[in-house]
C-alpha cells in the first residue's frame, strides 16, 4: 500500500473529522452554538486533531522501525554458518539479499540458500504496510469516536486545541535546536579525531598548509602539513578588503537614504540596493573571476605591477560589493529608528542636516551600525563561492592583496571535492576548519546581536 | 510668502479681536495672512497674529486646530516636513523670516524650541547644553563653555539637581528634569523667542508646576509662545491667549479677557468645555 495513498486518506479523514466535530457541536446544542463553551470550529479542530495526531505518530514510529524489524527477520531466517563470516562480509551479503528481494541491483549472483531469507524480508515489508494501515485506521476510528462522544456544551475544546497547537510549535522548535546541536556535536567529534592525527598546536600555529597525503603506498604525495595560519591570514585579508569596500559605501548610502533622500526615492532606491543581496553568490563568483580579476591584472601590467590573475584584491572587492546591502540596509533601519524628536531637537537648535547626522544621528545609531558591520563581517568570513572562483588555492602567507591567497572556506571545498577516504587527516581537517569558522562567526553574531539589542532597548 | 501684505497694516497694530493692553509691549513676531498647506490639506487659514515681547502668548484650541503648525512656522520647522507649504508673511523685528536670503540656521539660533516629549540627546548633561553653543561657535574656551552650561542650567532651575551629574547621560534624568534640560538647552544659545509645544503634556503635576514657574521667570528675558491643551495652564502662565479652531484664528486678546469675557461663541464653548 503506497504511502501517498495513506497520506491522502489521512488528509481526507482529518477534514471529515473537522466537519463531523463542527456538526456535532451544533447537534448537542440543538443548533444554538451560543450555548457552547467554545466556538463550533474549535470542536471541529478538536476532533480533527484526535483523528490526525495519534495516527500520524504511529505512522512515524512504524516507518522508523519497519526496516529494522524486517532485517531482524531476514537474519533469523539465514542458513547456519552465516555468523562465521566476518562483519563486513555479513553486511554486504545482507545488503545484497535485501536489494535482490526488492528487485534492485546486486553485486553478483546470490546463493539460492539465501533466497528464502530474501522472500521473508520482502513479505515482511509488504505485510507491514497493510498492518500499519490497519492500525492507523483503528486509531482514526477510535480517536474520532471518543472525541465525538466527548463533545458537549461544556467541553473546553478551545483550550485543548490551543494546547495542542502549542505542543506542535514546541516540537518544531525543538527539532530545529536539536539539529543545530547535532551539527555542532558532529563537528566537535570529527575535529577531535583530527586532532588525534594532527596536534592542535600545529593546526592553530603552523604556517605550512599542504594537505596532500599519499593514500596508497604506490602514490606520489607528501606527508601533509596542516598549519592553518595561511588560511586564516587569507580569510582575514579578503575580509578586510571587503569591509573597506562595503563599510564606506554601505554607510554613506544608508545615511543618504535615511536622512537626505525623499520618501519616494528611498522607496525605489532601497529595494534596488537590496537586489544586490539577492544576486546568487555564484554569479558574483564568476563576475570576480572572469571580469574583475583580469581587469586588475591588465591594469596592473600596464603600470608595471605584477598582479596575480587570482588576486585577493579582486575577490575582496567583489565580496565587498555583495555585502553592501547588509551594511546599508541594517544601518538604514537603525538610523530610521532614531526618534524623529532627536532630529527636531537638533534642527530647532539651528543644526544643519550634516551636523545633525554627524553629531546626533550617528552617535545614537552607532551601536546598531557596529552590529550591522559585525554581521557583514561574519557573512564575509563564511562566504565561499566568490573566493572559490576568484581567490585561488595556493596557501600563501602574505599581506599583499595583489597575490593569490586562499581562505578557510575554499580549503574546506577542495578537501572534500572528489572521492575521499573518510578517516584520513585530509578529510578530517575540513571538520576542524569548519569548527573554527563556526566558532568565529558564532562569536561575531552573538556580539553583533547583543550590540543591536542593547541599542533597541534604549529607545523602546 | 508671495503676497506680502505687511505694508497695508499699521505698524504695531493689534490683530483683529484683540483688546489693547494698557502698557503695550512692542511686537516681536508679526504674522499676516499666514496659510499652511500639507499637500492639499489647508491646515492654517489666514492667520494674523501679533506676539509681544517679554510676554507669554498661549495658543489654545482643540486637537488638529493648527496651533502646533502655526508654532512651527515661527522657527521654520515645517521646512523639514515633505509637502508642507507656508504662505503669507511672518516677521520678527520687522524682518521677513521666510525671506529666501535669510539663513534658517541663524533664525533658529534666535528662536528656540521645546517639544512635547522631552528629547535630550543621548549625550551627557553637559554636552546636551553645550550642543547649541558649539554649533553656533559660542563659548570657544573650556571656561566659557562651563559658564554657559552653568548659567543655562541655573536659569532652567536644574543646576542644583544635576551639578554633580554633568557627565552622566541626559536620558537618565527624570521626565521633568529632562524637559527642564531641554529648556536649558534651548536658552544656552541665548535666543530671543522660545517656542514651547505642549511642554508639560508628558509630565506629572509637580514637574508641570516647576516648568510653569520657570516659564514665568523666563518671561523677563525671552518672548515665549506656548501651545497647551490645558486651559488652566494657559490662564496661569500667559498674558495673551490666541484661540484656534479648524485652522482659523478665532480670537486673540489678553488672557484675562479671553477667559472671562470671550467675544466669540466658539471661544466661549471651548473654554467652558462644551467641545474639544
Amino acid at each position: 500500500m503506497g504511502l501517498t495513498i495513506i497520506l491522502l486518506a489521512m488528509l481526507l479523514l482529518t477534514a471529515a473529522g473537522y466537519y463531523l466535530g463542527t456538526r456535532q457541536a451544533f447537534v448537542v446544542t440543538d443548533g444554538r452554538p451560543a450555548g457552547l463553551h467554545s466556538l463550533p470550529s474549535y470542536h471541529g479542530l478538536y476532533v480533527a486533531s484526535w483523528v490526525l495526531i495519534p495516527a500520524a505518530l504511529l505512522m512515524a514510529v512504524w516507518l522508523v522501525l519497519e526496516p529494522h524489524v524486517a532485517e531482524m527477520r531476514l537474519v533469523a531466517n539465514l542458513p547456519e554458518g552465516f555468523d562465521q563470516r566476518n562483519l563486513d562480509e555479513q553486511q554486504l551479503l545482507i545488503g545484497d539479499i535485501e536489494a535482490r528481494a526488492l528487485g534492485g541491483i546486486v553485486s553478483g549472483e546470490l546463493d539460492p540458500a539465501f533466497q528464502a531469507a530474501g522472500e521473508v524480508y520482502a513479505s515482511t515489508l509488504a505485510w507491514s504496510r497493510w498492518l500499519m494501515a490497519l492500525a492507523m485506521a483503528l486509531l482514526v476510528a477510535g480517536g474520532a469516536f471518543l472525541a465525538l462522544r466527548r463533545i458537549s456544551p461544556d467541553l473546553r475544546a478551545r483550550n485543548a486545541v490551543e494546547r495542542t497547537a502549542m505542543i506542535i510549535m514546541i516540537v518544531a522548535s525543538t527539532i530545529a535546536i536539536l539539529t543545530t546541536i547535532g551539527i555542532i556535536l558532529s563537528l566537535l567529534f570529527e575535529t577531535g579525531r583530527f586532532f588525534g592525527k594532527v596536534p592542535i598546536t600545529e593546526f592553530l600555529f603552523g604556517t605550512q598548509w599542504s594537505p596532500q597525503i599519499a593514500l596508497r603506498a604506490d602514490q606520489v604525495g607528501s606527508s601533509g602539513a596542516f598549519g592553518a595560519i595561511p588560511l586564516f591570514a587569507g580569510t582575514l585579508l579578503i575580509t578586510v578588503i571587503a569591509m573597506f569596500v562595503a563599510v564606506p559605501i554601505g554607510l554613506f548610502s544608508a545615511i543618504y537614504m535615511s536622512e537626505y533622500a525623499s520618501k519616494r526615492l528611498r522607496g525605489t532606491a532601497k529595494p534596488m540596493l537590496e537586489i544586490l543581496a539577492g544576486v546568487p553568490t555564484v554569479v558574483y563568483g564568476f563576475f570576480a573571476a572572469l571580469t574583475v580579476a583580469p581587469f586588475f591584472r591588465d591594469t596592473g601590467e600596464s603600470i608595471g605591477l605584477d598582479v596575480s590573475s587570482e588576486s585577493a584584491l579582486a575577490a575582496g572587492i567583489v565580496m565587498g560589493i555583495m555585502i553592501i546591502p547588509f551594511v546599508s540596509s541594517l544601518s538604514d533601519d537603525v538610523m530610521n529608528a532614531v526618534p524623529q524628536s532627536l532630529r527636531d531637537g537638533a534642527y530647532a537648535l539651528g543644526a544643519t542636516k550634516a551636523e545633525t547626522v554627524r553629531q546626533v544621528i550617528l552617535p545614537a545609531a552607532l551601536p546598531g551600525i557596529v552590529g550591522s558591520v559585525l554581521l557583514a563581517i561574519s557573512r564575509a568570513v563564511g562566504e565561499t563561492m566568490i573566493v572559490v572562483m576568484a581567490a585561488g588555492l595556493a596557501a600563501n602567507l602574505t599581506a599583499n592583496p595583489l597575490e593569490a591567497v586562499t581562505t578557510v572556506t575554499v580549503q574546506i571545498v577542495t578537501l572534500l571535492v572528489g572521492d575521499q577516504e573518510f578517516d584520513s587527516a585530509k578529510t578530517l581537517a575540513a571538520f576542524a576548519l569548519g569548527l573554527t569558522l563556526f566558532f568565529v562567526t558564532l562569536c561575531l553574531n552573538v556580539i553583533a546581536l547583543n550590540v543591536v539589542r542593547r541599542y533597541r532597548e534604549k529607545y523602546d | 510668502m508671495s503676497d506680502t501684505q505687511t505694508g497695508t497694516q499699521p505698524a504695531g497694530g493689534p490683530a483683529h479681536g484683540a483688546q489693547p493692553l494698557a502698557n503695550e509691549l512692542p511686537v516681536k513676531v508679526r504674522s499676516r495672512d499666514v496659510n499652511v498647506y500639507y499637500g492639499d490639506a489647508h491646515a492654517i487659514k489666514h492667520v494674523d497674529l501679533d506676539i509681544h515681547q517679554h510676554e507669554v502668548t498661549a495658543l489654545i484650541g482643540p486637537s488638529g486646530c493648527g496651533k502646533s503648525t502655526y508654532l512651527r512656522c515661527i522657527n521654520r520647522m515645517n521646512d523639514v516636513i515633505d509637502g508642507c507649504r507656508v504662505e503669507g508673511t511672518i516677521e520678527m523685528d520687522g524682518e521677513d523670516i521666510y525671506d529666501p536670503k535669510l539663513d534658517v540656521v541663524q533664525l533658529r539660533a534666535r528662536v528656540g524650541m521645546v517639544f512635547q516629549k522631552p528629547n535630550p540627546f543621548p549625550k551627557s548633561v553637559f554636552d546636551n547644553i553645550a550642543y547649541g553653543p558649539r554649533i553656533h561657535g559660542i563659548g570657544n574656551t573650556k571656561s566659557e563653555m562651563d559658564e554657559i552650561v552653568e548659567t543655562s542650567l541655573r536659569r532652567a532651575g536644574l543646576w542644583e539637581e544635576v551639578k554633580d551629574r554633568l557627565s552622566e547621560p541626559g536620558t537618565g534624568l527624570s521626565g521633568g528634569q529632562q524637559q527642564r534640560l531641554c529648556i536649558a538647552r534651548a536658552i544656552a544659545v541665548n535666543p530671543e523667542v522660545i517656542l514651547m509645544d505642549e511642554p508639560c503634556s508628558a509630565l506629572d503635576p509637580i514637574a508641570t508646576a516647576k516648568i510653569e514657574e520657570l516659564i514665568d521667570e523666563l518671561r523677563q528675558n525671552f518672548t515665549i509662545v506656548i501651545v497647551t491643551h490645558s486651559m488652566q495652564q494657559a490662564a496661569r502662565v500667559s498674558q495673551r491667549t490666541a484661540f484656534f479652531h479648524l485652522g482659523i484664528l478665532v480670537e486673540t486678546g489678553e488672557t484675562e479677557a479671553i477667559f472671562t469675557n470671550p467675544q466669540d461663541q466658539r471661544t466661549q464653548d471651548y473654554i467652558t468645555g462644551r467641545f474639544g
